[in-house]
């Protein structure tokens, strides 16, 4: 029977199947982060059980770490304990750790590929929906919560039951201005934020294929923010080339079999889907939200909703909220919306192909009167090859903060938030009410279209600019 | 883990959809290295005013239901984030069941692991019970995980549907780990059938 890339990661990893269709399934990488940790590692202290795969394990500090000056220490106590808890909690363990002022500190969703941690065909799992991002890779990869990370340290495996296999194939090509993450704005915005529940979503079709692997994380990335439990996308030649000479990768031979392997992964010709969803790259337009959660979309050509145009009253009801949370008038047209903040970075969009294409926009231009403009690297290497590269300077030059690694205004939980009423246009992948700090209102959208709003100071069509 | 058998208790109506986990529990919270004590956070952006002053509007303010042990609410509850804490501040404030059309799938695997029984049952049954629920002290509600049913006020009885290996370890109290250690043979063949088959996975050391 042909059998989807799901299909195949899923079966080879089934360690044992319960009457009921429950399994036990194997988890090929960990990794770990500071906020949802703790209590597991508590809980093996409580047991006596100890970290069955330290090798298989990599733990990093990401959602609390400030992005100033990386000398002084965390001034927060909170973040702070919760920082030296895990510190205290790798070394009594065992487990592979990038300690804060490690080149190789970053947002785990952007470390794992770029260290080769993360391969295809492998099940990769972390106490963190964007776990998905790791998918881009061929991978099975999926948040988890305290309890399973617990699961996982002891066992090496998780009780799950198998997802539904949903293919969005996005065929044609994509406009000029036009990226990854609009791909995946426009996704979310057809099928809405609870259309994947239950499935995982294979990205297919000619756009998907064309990406290179940055925008495959950003679209894998995103796909808890259509509810489902991860995102793949077949590995082939852009993959393989992705992931040769990364530090953690097979080498020489063993990368050779390796390929040979992951080139059997890709769906099977004829391969079921119990929902398959079609988009057209090519009427796909700059996205951007403007409403408070990521289903909310519209391209940037349009105006602010109209309440009175919705017929269902619980959908009017909702949409009346995020407009008054939003402070929106309907009818607006979006590209006169200002901003207060431009936030460049975050798992969805912190790579080194991202810093590019904000520079790229920015090169020469200066931010907009009034407006804070800020880039925070998903990783140390990637701030390393941006300033390589000369991009520190461009942005910097332009009059944006340039900061060190971490997950910084995508959630609010370090020193990087909005005030209450302040308007963001940010490159991250949630716009919930509060998201980026208590009264903060997220407006998502691609790094280019960030780099615009930046030095416009309103909401802009990047393609319309100079 | 406590088990979880027979509930009866008032059930606080929360007619939104989509609630998701910054709202069950925003991310500033998320600095604890604890379980506990973060019921008096839960659903903070609506339950309570920018001086910290309690939102007299918001249900779980309101008398009977700063008691309640069942919540009633809409589609993809739970809808967001993977934190552990949304389940944790329901506990700790006291909440053993959600109930309603839909979940997210990571907070409802969550769920389970807490103790926390979460009901699917179709729209027009939980508008039904979100009107139960509006009787607030005057009504009680049941779930009886035993028979899988729902128990309204009126005494009609609503059968739901469980996972049989969840329901065995909801009632018993089973702590996950323990049961999946009892396969501990298998695990550690499979490892050595997978490493002899994928010898090119090199581990991890920093």
């Amino acid at each position: 029977m042909p059998k989807t890339l799901f299909d195949k990661v899923w079966e080879s990893h089934v360690v044992d199947r319960m009457e009921d269709g429950t399994c036990v399934l194997y988890i090929d990488r960990h990794l770990v982060h500071e906020v949802t940790s703790p209590q597991a590692f508590e809980g093996l202290r409580l047991a006596g059980r100890t970290v069955r795969r330290p090798d298989a394990t990599i733990a990093v500090v990401d959602h609390n770490v400030p992005t100033t000056d990386r000398r002084e220490p965390i001034r927060e106590e909170e973040s702070r304990v919760q920082v030296e808890t895990l510190e205290r909690n790798v070394a009594d363990f065992g487990v592979p750790f990038f300690p804060i002022n490690d080149t190789r500190q970053g947002i785990v969703h952007i470390i794992g590929p770029e260290q080769g941690i993360s391969l295809p065909g492998m099940t990769i799992v972390c106490g963190d929906s964007h776990t998905s991002t790791h998918g881009a890779m061929g991978a099975l990869a999926f948040g988890i919560g305290t309890s399973e990370v617990e699961h996982v340290l002891a066992t090496q495996t998780l009780l799950q039951k198998p997802a539904k296999n949903m293919l969005v194939q996005v065929d044609g090509t994509i406009g000029a201005g036009v990226t990854a993450k609009d791909i995946v704005l426009a996704i979310i915005g057809k099928i809405g934020t609870a259309g994947g529940t239950g499935h995982v979503i294979e990205y297919a079709g000619e756009a998907i294929r064309a990406l290179d692997m940055a925008g495959r994380m950003t679209i894998c990335n995103m796909s808890i923010e259509a509810g489902a439990r991860a995102g793949m996308i077949a590995p082939d030649d852009t993959t393989f080339a992705y992931i040769k000479g990364r530090p953690f990768a097979p080498k020489d031979d063993a990368f050779d079999h390796a390929v040979a392997y992951w080139r059997t992964l890709p769906s099977d010709p004829g391969a079921h889907y119990d929902t398959v969803v079609h988009l057209d790259a090519g009427a796909i337009a700059p996205m951007v939200s403007w409403g408070t959660n990521p289903e909310a979309v519209l391209p940037i050509t349009g105006t602010v909703p109209d309440p009175a145009s919705v017929t269902d009253d619980a959908a009017r009801a909702q949409m009346i909220r995020m407009l008054d949370y939003m402070a929106l008038t309907p009818g607006t047209k979006l590209t006169d919306v200002p901003v207060d903040v431009v936030f460049i970075g975050s798992c969805t969009n912190g790579r080194i192909e991202d810093i590019r294409a904000a520079a790229t926009i920015v090169r020469g231009k200066k931010v907009a009167p009034g407006v804070r403009a800020m880039v925070v690297p998903g990783s140390g290497v990637v701030k390393q090859q941006a300033e390589q590269e000369g991009l520190d300077r461009i942005m910097l030059d332009a009059g944006f903060e340039w900061r060190e690694a971490g997950c910084s205004m995508c959630l609010g939980m370090n020193p990087d938030k909005l005030k209450p009423g302040e308007r963001c246009a940010s490159t991250s992948n949630r716009n919930f009410e509060g998201r980026q700090g208590p009264g903060g209102r997220t407006h998502l959208l691609s790094p280019a279209m960030a780099a615009a709003a930046a030095v416009t100071g309103h909401l802009t069509d990047v393609r319309e600019l100079s | 883990m406590q088990a979880f058998t027979e509930l009866t208790g008032i059930a606080a109506p929360l007619p939104l959809a989509n609630v998701d986990t910054d709202k069950i529990i925003p991310a500033r919270f998320l600095k604890t290295i604890k379980r506990t004590g973060l019921g008096v956070h839960l659903f903070d952006t609506l339950r309570y005013g920018p001086a910290g002053e309690e939102r007299p509007d918001f249900v779980l303010n309101q008398a009977p239901y700063r008691h309640a042990e069942i919540l009633v609410a809409h589609e993809n509850f739970g809808c967001g984030s993977s934190r552990e804490h949304a389940p944790w501040a329901l506990l700790d404030f006291g909440i053993r069941c959600v109930i309603a059309p839909s979940f997210a799938d990571i907070f409802h695997n969550n769920c389970y692991k807490n103790g926390i029984l979460p009901v699917t049952l179709p729209r027009e049954i939980c508008d039904q019970l979100m009107d139960d629920a509006r009787l607030g002290g005057n009504a009680r509600i049941t779930v009886d995980l035993v028979r899988q049913v729902v128990i309204r006020p009126s005494g009609e009885e609503i059968a739901f549907a469980i996972d049989p290996f969840r329901k065995h370890l909801m009632l018993n109290g089973l702590d996950d780990i323990g049961q999946t250690l009892q396969r501990a043979t298998k695990i550690d063949g499979f490892e050595g059938n997978r490493t002899a088959e994928q010898p090119w996975f090199p581990g991890i050391t920093v």
